[in-house]
């Protein structure tokens, strides 16, 4: 029993980590949006400074994975888990990366004039956070069905993407002198579609994880 | 006005997989009870082999895989105080019928141990035996033939070719163990029964002899009774687990080892048993 006392610490020790990564993930996300919704430099900055540490925690995560496939060889539900965990770690850095991005625009964004109605950008982050935050809950107990409800709500996301791309383009259109600023906040909506998706596969994975039913690409 | 593709919601569709060829079924077992003594081995086992296939038995010691596995060509008559009840067919024809032949039905049902065990003579003889003793051959060149086809089958062949006359006990396990292989293929035999063959191996002989059991497969139905589970995710297509003489599950094994139906089932190859 020694040996799998050890494999459950191993499998311990890799939740956490994926834990803490997608806590980080989450409040790059939240401090991106605050930096853009109140034109703050300074959290956009730290946003940036902090994407590093991330980065190193992805790779510990990939080598706790590949360190427990090669020596423990799990199987069935452990196998699902580590399997998940490894697909879900650059799935999370990704969230960050394009909090990173969001943060960049800020910079810019900062040198043009504001954008007083943020009110959709603004909800648009504010779902993809909660639906992160459930997300992470719904792997963290294990629950396909939560995870499952979710994934429905990325339609919420992509509702919201398809009305700020309407207003931004027709925004350009009228006020040709605003194009550079819509131009970039048409990218900032961008990402926060995408990590709209991104959420999703980490649903994906959760059901695999929880059912070994692979739902990817069937939506 | 340009609008971005429109992105739809998602609706929900579970896949699951199992991708095994349809086959005929080889062997037919039905509500088999067995006794050794007063004492019951094995539960009701209801399982059917399907021919041209791998199918791995697997389960703590004591479980009973064994057994079975020596159930299906009659090995256990040897020992005095067991008995059967239930019904095992093979081709659909019971193989503990009154009057069925048993000689023949272990023509048909080969099987390998363990621990090797050729017999202490040449290797050329140790093929040949079977087939002399049999008289499955009418000519010197065809028995010569028939052992050279059993020995390529067994991919033992190309090491032995020019060693014949030789000992068999100068083998290595590895090639002591094909040997037995390929004394067991030289007879013909539609199926085969391998306890453990690779457990006294190291690893470069295990892989031969698992990349052996991949190859027969395509013309021989093969029972396999092993310890190590890696081996039976690698060399097989079904998986039975059996734990205290009872059949727990069967099970396509790229589920059985990823997401197997039975809790018991999973506490086992997870490590996390009793």
């Amino acid at each position: 029993m020694e040996v799998h006392r050890h494999l459950d610490e191993e499998l311990d020790a890799l939740r956490d980590n994926v834990l803490r990564l997608g806590g980080e993930a989450e409040a790059a996300l939240k401090r991106a949006m605050r930096a853009l919704i109140e034109r703050d430099g300074n959290a956009a900055r730290e946003v940036l400074e902090h994407d590093d540490a991330i980065d190193e925690l992805e790779i510990e995560v990939d080598r706790q994975c590949i360190d427990i496939f090669v020596l423990r060889q799990p199987a069935a539900r452990d196998l699902r888990f580590v399997m998940s965990v490894a697909k879900m770690a650059p799935v999370l850095e990704r969230i960050a990366d394009h909090a990173c991005n969001i943060a960049r625009a800020v910079f810019d964004l900062n040198n043009e004039p504001e954008l007083k109605n943020h009110v959709r950008l603004r909800e648009m982050g504010e779902i993809d956070s909660s639906m992160l935050a459930q997300a992470l809950d719904a792997f963290t107990k294990n629950d396909a069905n939560a995870a499952r409800e979710v994934i429905k709500r990325d339609a919420e996301i992509n509702d919201l993407y398809n009305q700020i791309f309407q207003d931004l383009i027709e925004m350009m259109t009228k006020e040709p002198a605003t194009a550079t600023r819509d131009a970039r906040l048409l990218f900032v909506a961008k990402h926060l579609e995408r990590i709209g998706d991104y959420v999703t596969d980490i649903c994906e994975l959760t059901v695999y994880m929880a059912e070994a039913a692979i739902i990817k690409h069937r939506h | 006005m340009s609008t971005p593709r429109q992105i739809i919601a998602p609706k929900f569709e579970v896949t699951r997989r199992s991708a095994l060829p349809p086959r005929e079924t080889k062997i037919a077992v039905e509500e088999l009870n067995f006794y050794y003594g007063r004492t019951q081995a094995l539960h009701k086992i209801t399982l059917n082999i399907p021919e041209r296939m791998v199918m791995a038995f697997i389960g703590p010691s004591g479980c009973g895989k064994t057994t079975f596995l020596r159930t299906l060509n009659r090995m256990n008559d040897v020992i005095p105080g067991t008995r059967v009840e239930g019904m095992i067919a093979m081709d659909g024809q019971d193989i503990y019928a009154p009057g069925a032949d048993v000689v023949e039905l272990r023509r048909k049902v080969g099987m390998v141990f363990q621990k090797s065990n050729p017999f202490p003579k040449s290797i050329f003889d140790n093929v040949a035996y079977g087939l002399r003793i049999n008289q499955l051959t009418s000519s010197k060149s065809e028995l010569e033939d028939r052992v050279a086809t059993a020995l390529q089958d067994a991919a033992l062949w190309s090491e032995v070719k020019d060693r014949l006359k030789s000992s068999a006990l100068g083998l290595s396990g590895g090639q002591q163990q094909r040997l037995c292989i390929a004394r067991a293929l030289a007879i013909r035999p539609e199926v085969i029964l391998m306890d453990e063959p690779a457990s006294a191996l190291d690893p470069i002989a295990t892989s031969k002899i698992e990349e052996l059991i991949v190859d027969l497969k395509k013309q021989y139905t093969i029972v396999i009774v092993t310890h190590n589970m890696q081996q039976a995710a690698r060399v097989s297509d079904l998986t039975a687990f059996f734990l205290l003489g009872k059949l727990i599950e069967v099970n396509a094994t790229e589920l059985m080892f990823t997401a197997p139906d039975e809790k018991l089932t999973e506490d086992y190859i997870t490590g996390r048993f009793g």
